[in-house]
């Protein structure tokens, strides 16, 4: 196999081809299946979280261990020499002078891209702000390929913050790549940024705006539901608005038996916990797909032959 | 001289010349050119076949930079620059916008790294309708022109 990651960054899904991606997902997909828990022996590899995260950084640690690399790092931003005032590209330089790789989550849109300039060490990027989130949309394609067979030609329904929500606006960037078709289901505040709209147009991709899940749910492939945040919204307001954003087992009657349910998580009440019993429930399988989308691009990244 | 236009010749510097009236001033103002003590020479509304109306700027001993010519395509696509040494024009461009920009504006993102961190600015351009929009490099946000223009 010829590797595309080889001391790669790992920066934004704008960078990844269809044919990384594509490489990404087998590599994960063999990971799943057969576990390789000497493949990062004597690699020891930083987690530099300088804001907090519960799923990404317990993933990605759980995936280094498992491949049997070695970590150091930290949780909090708090407890490093940031709060002394020193930049994150002095930061940055020191770690990439210990280890074989940094991952790193950081409040600031574009870290990573400026970690990736003074690093000696390929960056995986762990979330920067409101920007990017790579990872996670490599786990999202990794679970919609798993749960459809393929990516290719799929319809994909958007539900709840399309504003705010990176881990929308990737997965939807990186789904161009695959010619899916667009369902958006958000209310006026939070709909999906012109911005990125255009950027369907332009690659002549298809999509609609919904009022209701129910009216596309019988030719929806994928339901990707986000949390609508409650600060965002006045109470009368979102008492008002939320119900509408909220997936049950009603909204789901004419749901077709192939469609899956994802959710970046944490849910909070948009999806009512009745679905979790259903067969279109995929978002705790997707959660857990997160450890084997990130073993695959360590794998890669650490390995010049791959796996 | 006929319908010429009388604007005093320069010895040595640099003549921009088919400005879109109304950007004449905005461009001394993003080049500095007042807090120098170079000797301008400026018109504005004055008659042009191809705009209209146009500005022009006469500096007198002044060259300009790089980024400073890629600025200036930004605020005034359709200029000329002439480069006047002796009294001659010893060469003469258009603006072209560049395909990239650094160092030259902020990232209007107050949440960008550019902010914080030992490192320029730095923008791809393009163009979408009669738009130019700044990707940053960084933060990845887009914005159109003006924005981007409006801070420095």
């Amino acid at each position: 196999m010829d590797n595309r990651f080889y001391n790669r960054d790992i920066v934004s899904i704008a960078d990844l081809s269809r044919e990384d991606m594509e490489q990404i997902l087998d590599v994960a997909a063999i990971l799943k299946e057969t576990p390789h828990p000497t493949l990062l022996n004597g690699k020891v590899i930083a987690s530099c979280f300088f804001e907090a995260s519960t799923r990404t950084r317990l993933s990605f640690e759980t995936a280094i261990h498992r491949l049997g690399g070695t970590l150091i790092g930290f949780a909090d931003g708090g407890n490093t020499s940031a709060k002394k005032g020193e930049t994150l590209a002095d930061a940055i330089r020191m770690v990439s002078s210990y280890t074989d790789a940094i991952i790193m989550r950081h409040p600031k849109e574009g870290a990573a891209r400026m970690a990736s300039e003074f690093s000696g060490v390929p960056i995986i990027n762990g979330g920067d702000g409101a920007n990017q989130h790579p990872t996670q949309t490599l786990l999202d394609l990794f679970s919609i390929k798993e749960c459809q067979g393929q990516l290719d030609n799929l319809t994909v329904t958007f539900v709840g913050d399309l504003k705010y929500g990176r881990t929308v606006h990737s997965l939807a960037q990186a789904l161009t790549h695959f010619n899916a078709t667009f369902n958006f289901i958000a209310p006026d505040a939070l709909a999906m940024p012109d911005y990125l709209l255009q950027e369907l147009d332009e690659k002549g991709i298809r999509w609609q705006r919904s009022d209701t899940i129910e009216e596309v749910i019988a030719n929806t492939d994928i339901v990707y539901m986000t949390r609508v945040q409650k600060e965002r919204f006045d109470e009368t307001e979102y008492k008002h608005i939320a119900s509408k954003y909220v997936l049950t087992n009603e909204t789901l009657k004419t749901a077709p038996e192939h469609l899956k349910v994802l959710h970046p998580l944490p849910r909070v009440d948009e999806i009512a916990v009745e679905v979790d019993q259903t067969p279109h429930a995929y978002y705790f399988e997707q959660a857990r797909n997160g450890v084997y989308a990130r073993q695959a691009l360590l794998a890669l990244i650490l390995n010049e032959t791959g796996l | 001289m006929g319908n010429k236009l009388q604007v005093e010749a320069i010895c040595q510097g640099t003549v921009i010349d088919h400005i879109a009236a109304g950007q004449g001033v905005k461009i001394l103002d993003r080049l500095h050119l007042l807090d120098s003590k170079a000797r301008i020479t400026v018109g504005f509304n004055l008659p042009s076949k191809a705009l209209g109306f146009k500005d022009i700027i006469k500096v007198e001993g002044r060259m300009f930079t790089e980024q400073e010519a890629n600025e200036l395509a930004l605020f005034a696509p359709s200029a000329t620059i002439n480069v006047i040494d002796d009294y001659r024009v010893v060469d003469k461009f258009a603006m072209t916008i560049p395909e990239t920009l650094s160092g030259a504006f902020s990232c209007p993102n107050s949440n960008c790294i550019t902010h914080n961190e030992p490192v320029d600015s730095f923008f791809y351009l393009r163009h979408v309708r009669d738009d130019t929009q700044l990707k940053c490099r960084y933060c990845e946000k887009i914005f159109s022109k003006e924005i981007v223009a409006e801070l420095k």
